[in-house]
C-alpha cells in the first residue's frame, strides 16, 4: 500500500501547484484585464493605461513565464515523488 | 517589378517550398500519417503547433477587430493565449500518457464506451467544420485582392490546394511544412510591424510601440489615438469594451476552453516523445505565437491611426519625404480641427491602396454631402457636441466604411511600406489560413477513418483502406466548408469564435472530467457533451441561421439578440460548458458509478511514469 499512498500525495502535490498556476492565471487576464481594468486604467504605464496594457500585451507574458514556471515545478514533483519517465 | 507581379513571385515561391516539403516527407504508415512517429523535437513541434494555430482568424482578421474594437479586441488576445496555459497544465501532458492519438479515442477509452466515443467525433466534426469556414473565407479575402480574382474563385484555388498536400502529405508532411509556414507567416506579420512602429513612433519594436509617444512629439500613440477617435464620435480607443463586462467575461472563457478543446491543437501534444516535453511543448508553442499576439495590438492601434491619418490631415500622420506614412509632428502639436473644411481628404487625391481595396467592394465611399471630399467619423454618436460639429462643418453622415477584414492586408499599404512587403503579407496570410486548415482536416480524417469506422462500424478494416477513408473524409469536408465559406456567417475571427465556444461547450469539459475526476461516467460524459453541444448550437443558430443557412436565423423565438444576459453567440460557448459539467456530475450520480479498472486506468494517466512511445491500438 505504500504506493498508494506516494501516488495520492503526488497527485496533492500537483493539484496544489495547480491551484497556485490557475490562480495567477486568473488575476492577471479576468482580473487585471477585465474586472479592475477600469480602475487600472488611472494608472499609465509607459504611455498606455495598465488595465488596457494587461488586457493587450501584459497578460500574455505572464501566460508564458507560468507554462514554464509549471514545467519546472513539476518537473521538480516527478522527481521527488519517483515518479518521472524512465 | 509592378506590385501583381511580384505577389504572384512571392505567394508561388512560398506554394513550391510547402508543396516541395510534402512531397519530401510522404507519409508511409497509418502511424506517420497521424503522428509523425512520436518523434517531434518540443521546439520544432512548438513552431508547428503555432502554424496550426495561428490561422486566417489570427493574421488577417484579429487585428482589424482590434482596431475596430478597441480594449475589447482584448478578448482575442487573452482568449487565444491563454488557454494554452490551460492545455499545458490540465490537458497535455495527461493525454500524452494516455498514448493514444486521437481525442475520441481518449474518451471512447476512459468512458468504456463507443457511444461517447461516436458523441466526440460528432461534436469534433461540427466545431472543425466551422472552424474551416473561417479558413476558407480568409483564402477568399486574400486571392481575391492579390491575384486579382473574386472571392469565389479565390476559395476553389485554396481548396484545391488544401487538398492536395493534406491528402496527399499527411501529418509528418505537415508538420516540417508548418514549420515553413510559421517562418513566412511571422516574418509577413512582424515586418511591416516594425516599419510601421518606427514610423510612428522610433521604436522599432512594436510591443513597446504600442506605449510610445508619436515622434518628435511628447503626445503619447494611445493619447492621440483617444483623442482623434473620440473627437470623431467613436468610443475611446482604451476602454471601449465588447458588449457588457459579463459577455467579455465569457467571451475570454469561451476562446480560452476552446483553445484547449480543440482535436488539431491537442492531437500536437500526442507527438512529443516524452511527458514532460508535452508541458515544455505548450510553452513553446505560446512563444512562437506570442510573438503575433503582441504585435497585433500595435497593428491595430497603428493602423487605426494611420487610416485617420490619410483621410483627414489634420490628425498629423501623412505621407513623408519618402510617401511613408509618418508624424507630422507640429501638426499633432498644434491639435487642429479635424472638422475643418481643409481638412477632408479630396477623393480625388486617395491613395493607390484605396482604389485596390475599392474594387473588391471591401472598401466603400459615397459622397453624401456632394463636397468631393472623404468625411470619415461614427454618424450614429451619442455625443451632441460631435454632432453639432458636424452638423456646423456641412457633414452628413459618415462617407467611407472599411471592411475590418482587409485591415492586416491592406495596413502595409495605408503605411506606403514598400512592395516586398505588400507581396510577403499576401504569402503570410495565406500561409497562415493554409496550414490551419490542413491541420483541422487532419483531425476530421483520423476522427471518422479512426474513431468511426475503424472503432464502430468495420473494425476489421485494412490499414491501406483506413487511409482511404481518411482522405475520402477530408474531399468531402473541403468541398461543404468550402461551400459555406462562400456566405460565412461573420468576419473570419467570428466565425472561428463560433468554432471555439462548440469545443468549450463539448470536447473540453470532457477530457478534463476525463482526467480530475473518477466519478463521471459514460452516460454522464455522453449526456454532457450532447447538453453542450445542444444549448450552444441552440443559441448559434437563432443568431446565425441553422447550419449557418442565411434566412433561418431564428431570434425571435429566444426573445431577441443577445437575450440571456447580453451575451453574444460567440461567447456563449462558457454557458454550453456549464450546462455540460453540470448534466454531466447529475446523470453520473443517478446511474451506475464507474466500474474499478477505469479508476484505475485515471489513476496511471496521472503520473508520467511508464509511458512509452505514441501508439496505434
Amino acid at each position: 500500500m505504500k504506493d498508494d499512498s506516494n501516488a495520492r500525495a503526488y497527485w496533492s502535490a500537483t493539484l496544489g501547484l495547480l491551484t497556485k498556476v490557475l490562480v495567477i492565471w486568473f488575476v492577471v487576464s479576468y482580473g487585471f484585464g477585465i474586472l479592475f481594468a477600469g480602475a487600472l486604467n488611472n494608472i499609465s504605464f509607459g504611455g498606455a493605461p495598465l488595465g488596457f496594457w494587461f488586457a493587450q500585451q501584459g497578460s500574455i507574458y505572464v501566460f508564458i513565464a507560468l507554462i514554464f514556471w509549471y514545467a519546472k515545478k513539476m518537473g521538480d514533483i516527478d522527481r521527488k515523488f519517483g515518479m518521472q519517465e524512465d | 517589378m509592378d506590385l501583381q507581379t511580384l505577389t504572384y513571385v512571392v505567394v508561388g515561391a512560398t506554394f513550391a517550398l510547402y508543396l516541395g516539403i510534402a512531397f519530401w516527407a510522404r507519409a508511409g504508415s497509418t502511424s506517420e500519417f497521424y503522428v509523425a512517429g512520436g518523434g517531434v523535437h518540443p521546439i520544432t513541434n512548438g513552431m508547428a503547433t503555432a502554424a496550426d494555430w495561428m490561422s486566417a482568424a489570427s493574421f488577417i482578421s484579429m487585428a482589424g477587430l482590434i482596431s475596430n474594437m478597441g480594449y475589447g479586441g482584448a478578448v482575442f488576445l487573452m482568449g487565444w493565449t491563454g488557454g494554452y496555459v490551460l492545455l499545458a497544465c490540465l490537458l497535455a501532458p495527461y493525454l500524452r500518457k494516455f498514448g493514444k492519438f486521437t481525442v475520441p479515442q481518449f474518451i471512447g477509452d476512459r468512458y468504456y464506451s463507443q457511444t461517447a466515443r461516436t458523441v466526440a467525433v460528432v461534436c469534433l466534426l461540427v466545431a472543425s467544420t466551422t472552424y474551416i469556414i473561417g479558413q476558407m473565407t480568409g483564402v477568399g479575402v486574400t486571392f481575391s485582392r492579390f491575384l486579382g480574382v473574386s472571392s469565389e474563385t479565390g476559395i476553389y484555388i485554396g481548396q484545391a490546394i488544401v487538398f492536395f498536400y493534406a491528402v496527399f502529405g499527411g501529418m509528418k508532411g505537415i508538420t516540417y511544412t508548418q514549420v515553413a509556414q510559421y517562418i513566412v507567416l511571422i516574418l509577413a506579420y512582424v515586418v511591416p510591424a516594425i516599419f510601421i512602429s518606427l514610423n510612428l513612433t522610433g521604436n522599432f519594436l512594436p510591443q513597446l510601440g504600442l506605449s510610445s509617444s508619436l515622434a518628435g512629439t511628447d503626445v503619447s500613440l494611445l493619447a492621440k489615438l483617444d483623442q482623434v477617435v473620440t473627437d470623431l464620435g467613436f468610443g475611446k480607443y482604451t476602454t471601449t469594451a465588447a458588449g457588457s463586462t459579463l459577455n467579455m467575461f465569457f467571451y475570454t472563457v469561451s476562446l480560452m476552453i476552446g483553445t484547449a478543446g480543440l482535436p488539431h491543437v491537442i492531437v500536437r501534444f500526442f507527438t512529443v516523445p516524452k511527458v514532460s516535453d508535452a508541458r515544455a511543448s505548450a510553452g513553446w508553442a505560446l512563444v512562437f505565437i506570442a510573438l503575433l499576439y503582441t504585435t497585433a495590438p500595435a497593428v491595430g492601434a497603428m493602423a487605426r491611426l494611420n487610416l485617420f491619418g490619410t483621410v483627414n490631415t489634420a490628425v498629423g500622420i501623412g505621407s513623408g519625404a519618402d510617401g511613408q506614412m509618418v508624424v507630422k509632428s507640429d501638426v499633432v502639436k498644434a491639435n487642429g480641427d479635424l472638422f475643418a473644411a481643409e481638412s477632408s481628404l479630396k477623393y480625388e487625391d486617395r491613395p493607390e491602396w484605396m482604389k485596390r481595396w475599392e474594387k473588391t467592394g471591401l472598401l466603400k465611399f459615397t459622397d453624401k454631402n456632394g463636397d468631393g471630399r472623404i468625411q470619415f467619423y461614427n454618424d450614429a454618436t451619442k455625443n451632441e457636441v460631435v454632432k453639432g460639429k458636424a452638423e456646423a462643418a456641412g457633414w452628413k453622415g459618415n462617407e467611407l466604411t472599411v471592411n475590418a477584414d482587409i485591415i492586416v492586408l491592406a495596413n502595409p499599404e495605408i503605411a506606403k511600406l514598400p512592395n516586398w512587403v505588400i507581396a510577403l503579407v499576401a504569402a503570410g496570410g495565406l500561409a497562415a489560413a493554409l496550414s490551419t486548415a490542413a491541420g483541422l482536416l487532419m483531425a476530421i480524417s483520423s476522427a471518422v477513418s479512426h474513431d468511426l469506422i475503424k472503432g464502430a462500424i468495420n473494425p476489421n478494416i485494412s490499414e491501406k483502406n483506413e487511409l482511404l477513408a481518411g482522405k475520402i473524409s477530408m474531399a468531402v469536408a473541403i468541398v461543404i466548408s468550402g461551400w459555406l465559406g462562400l456566405n460565412p456567417p461573420s468576419f473570419a475571427a467570428g466565425t472561428v469564435a463560433l468554432a471555439f465556444g462548440i469545443a468549450a461547450s463539448t470536447i473540453f469539459p470532457a477530457i478534463m472530467m476525463g482526467i480530475f475526476s473518477k466519478s463521471i461516467n459514460d452516460k454522464g460524459a455522453s449526456a454532457g457533451m450532447l447538453a453542450g453541444l445542444f444549448v450552444t448550437l441552440f443559441y448559434v443558430f437563432a443568431h446565425k441561421g441553422i447550419f449557418f443557412i442565411k434566412g433561418t436565423e431564428f431570434t425571435d423565438l429566444i426573445g431577441g439578440a443577445n437575450s440571456f444576459f447580453t451575451i453574444t453567440p460567440e461567447a456563449f460557448g462558457t454557458v454550453g460548458a456549464i450546462v455540460n459539467f453540470a448534466v454531466a456530475f447529475i446523470v453520473s450520480k443517478m446511474t451506475k458509478p464507474v466500474p474499478a479498472h477505469i479508476a484505475e486506468l485515471v489513476e496511471s494517466v496521472r503520473v508520467p511514469k511508464g509511458a512509452g512511445g505514441a501508439v496505434a491500438h
